[in-house]
């Protein structure tokens, strides 16, 4: 990829300010399309520098009970892949500079179908993606037609991903490169910073795009341990569970929904600004 | 040379049995769609599985425990009565439901539990629908001395409590399982996410013909013991091979493994059979993902699907715990479009007619799984000539549906 994305530019600028990037996950619809599209809104300001937009599937299989409900969510809710390109659309109107990310399955995007996906995501102001059940192995799927759009295709690597298999995981991969800290499923066990540390090195040495770390990430503390190392840091099942704590008992939105989710941005945005 | 490679090209073209590449693809399907903590095992587990195929030891340790501790080879049984009732065809049943375990699941377990001993796995973990999946892993992870976790939805836990029973008294961990609508898609889902975190150690036994390559044709050799069986045994029965073949199609591992052998048997014609639950028109009404779904990707393969018009997956109907998944293995989607395998429904009520029918013709009371292969037998075979010779796989014993069937037909039990 020859042009600089939003991605690219936004984690040149933050390097240049020597300060890693706050990486949030939030699932569109959830809990409905109009909260949503609020917390979205509201995420660049309270700290976000680079947005996940979950795309919401019936089957998150790498994800565990904080996505898996905020996904289940957002579906009870109605919402649908034509709904959430339409949010990133309106978001873009108002925002031209914080890269979004969708996030999600491949089934989805395989019935769209891919190829009108890809045009509709392009159309809607999206700069990356992140299909976590499309390996290097099936590039020519959706990988090389979303970088032929100008489309970052971000792949994560994982604790089992060795010297042999990184450069299959590296060949394709744009934007960022997003490290799994641990073996397992979203929001599960908090990863062992130093060794996530050494990892992150390990990588570093075998690519220049900068490296996110993600996966079990829930306080101030932990941002600002991990940044330390990496060049980003994405939390996602701590802020879901912040929607979901937020609910009324019918789990409709309350007048705390939004806030709650800001405020934690906030406060997990911390530690980076203060470097 | 020039002609020779032209002829070998043909010679692929015409072969149904080549499949998969080696990217793991049936033409459009198959494929290897999971989780990148997943891929090095994937590939680890194909290397694995190819020097295994290569070795002859792995072949007679397997020999020996079909012989021995399923006792295998199972009957080709010629069903006189049903026979002479539907009027037709000369009806065989491939008596699967007469291994160890009570299904034909515990061919694939055997074959896989001994792979993952040669990989160094320590732990096992695999998905149950039915049950009878998990009681073969359970079965097998008692015999080798390993430890075992079965993940089963929680809905399935409470309408197939005997095999509950059996799988704890194996010593397998049952993890009921309460995402989504608690069945066997969820259960699988959670066995992926338990595969990912444990995944040095870990070794899934998937219990049918789908998920993530090899999986598929792993799967399919274990399975494909009954049809080379069924071709030796007709050849000595009759001295020809059959004409046609009929298994039940859930994920479709029993229906794979006598469907293989015969695919390139041209005179030979082959019939799916899928659950149509309540009938093919009411929506979400059935578990017929080839006669009512869609290409889509799930649970590591490209395959047919049941789901809605934004790619969400449904959970479909069937009276039968077993044949209750909103997929089926790739190979049989291939099969489909390719028109070498015809796909079939036969409903709920259909189902229950033919358990019945079979138990009072042949003293023989089928799981609901293949009552489903039956009940197309019982529309096929008035059709044909007596002297077309028709194998149908009966591939679970009824035990563990008695009570589903009680509730159906209002007896008490």
């Amino acid at each position: 990829m020859t042009h600089s994305t939003r991605i690219d530019k936004t984690f040149a600028s933050l390097k240049a300010k020597g300060r890693s990037a706050l990486v949030t996950f939030i699932t569109a619809g959830d809990p409905d399309l109009e909260t949503s599209k609020k917390i979205l809104d509201g995420l660049p300001a309270a700290g976000a520098d680079v947005i996940e937009l979950g795309m919401p599937f019936s089957d998150p299989m790498a994800d565990g009970p904080a996505i898996q409900a905020s996904s289940l969510r957002a579906l009870n809710a109605g919402q649908c892949m034509k709904k959430t390109l339409a949010m990133v659309a309106e978001f873009r109107k108002r925002n031209p500079d914080t890269p979004i990310v969708l996030m999600g399955y491949y089934n989805p995007i395989y019935v769209y179908p891919a190829g009108k996906f890809l045009d509709d995501a392009v159309k809607a102001g999206v700069d990356g993606l992140i299909v976590v059940d499309v390996p290097p192995e099936a590039d020519d799927e959706l990988c090389l037609p979303a970088r032929d759009r100008g489309l970052n295709f971000i792949r994560l690597a994982t604790p089992t991903t060795d010297d042999k298999r990184l450069p299959a995981v590296l060949t394709n991969t744009s934007g960022f490169l997003y490290y799994v800290s641990i073996t397992g499923i979203t929001g599960a066990a908090a990863p062992e910073v130093n060794s996530v540390h050494s990892q992150i090195a390990r990588i570093k040495k075998a690519t220049k795009l900068p490296v996110a770390v993600g996966f079990g990430v829930k306080t101030p503390e932990q941002v600002g341990a991990l940044a330390k190392g990496a060049d980003g840091v994405v939390v996602g099942s701590a802020l879901v569970t912040a929607i979901k704590e937020s609910l009324d008992a019918d789990g409709r939105a309350t007048g705390k929904t939004v806030p709650a989710v800001l405020d934690l941005v906030k406060c997990l945005s911390a530690p980076l600004r203060t470097v | 040379m020039a002609t020779t490679k032209k002829k070998t090209a043909e010679k692929k073209l015409n072969t149904y049995r080549g499949g998969p590449d080696d990217r793991g693809h049936f033409g459009l399907y198959g494929g290897r769609f999971v989780a990148e903590t997943l891929m090095p095992l994937i590939l680890d587990l194909e290397r694995a599985y190819n020097e295994a195929k290569a070795d002859p030891e792995f072949h007679a340790a397997m020999a020996y425990l079909h012989k021995h501790y399923s006792g295998r080879p199972s009957p080709l049984y010629h069903a006189e009565r049903l026979t002479n009732e539907l009027g037709g065809a000369k009806i065989y049943f491939k008596r699967d439901e007469l291994n160890h375990t009570g299904s034909h699941k515990i061919n694939n377990c055997l074959g896989q539990i001994l792979l993952a001993r040669r990989m160094g796995k320590t732990r096992i973990i695999a998905e149950t629908g039915a049950g009878q999946h998990g009681v073969a892993v359970a079965t097998v992870c008692a015999k080798f001395d390993m430890p075992c976790e079965i993940y089963m939805g929680a809905t399935d836990v409470e309408r197939q409590a005997p095999n509950v029973a059996r799988m704890k008294l194996l010593g397998a961990k049952l993890n009921p399982v309460t995402s989504g609508a608690m069945t066997l898609k969820d259960a699988m889902n959670e066995a992926l996410r338990d595969w990912v975190t444990n995944v040095r150690d870990t070794y899934y036994i998937i219990g049918t013909a789908a998920g993530p390559h090899p999986y598929p044709a792993m799967v399919r050799d274990f399975q494909s013991i009954i049809g080379n069986e069924v071709r030796e045994q007709m050849m000595e029965a009759e001295g020809r091979l059959p004409d046609t073949l009929v298994a039940c199609i859930g994920g479709g591992s029993n229906a794979i493994g006598l469907f293989h052998p015969f695919l390139d048997d041209e005179g030979v014609k082959i019939y799916g059979v899928e659950a149509g639950g309540h009938g093919i028109d009411v929506p979400n009404g059935h578990a017929a993902s080839m006669t009512g779904g869609s290409p889509g990707v799930l649970h590591g393969n490209r395959t047919y699907l049941l789901q809605n018009e934004d790619g969400q997956i449904l959970e479909g109907h069937s009276i039968s715990a077993g044949l209750d998944y909103p997929g089926v293995g790739p190979e049989h989607s291939w099969l489909k479009d390719s028109g070498r395998v015809t796909y079939v429904p036969a409903t709920d009520k259909e189902a229950l007619a033919a358990l019945q029918l079979c138990t009072r013709m042949e003293g023989i009371i089928p799981a609901l799984e293949p009552a489903h292969a039956l009940a197309w037998v019982t529309k096929l075979a008035p059709t044909l000539p007596k002297d077309n010779l028709l194998v149908m796989n009966l591939c679970g014993r009824g035990d563990k549906d008695l009570f589903t069937v009680a509730k159906h037909l209002g007896l008490k039990i």
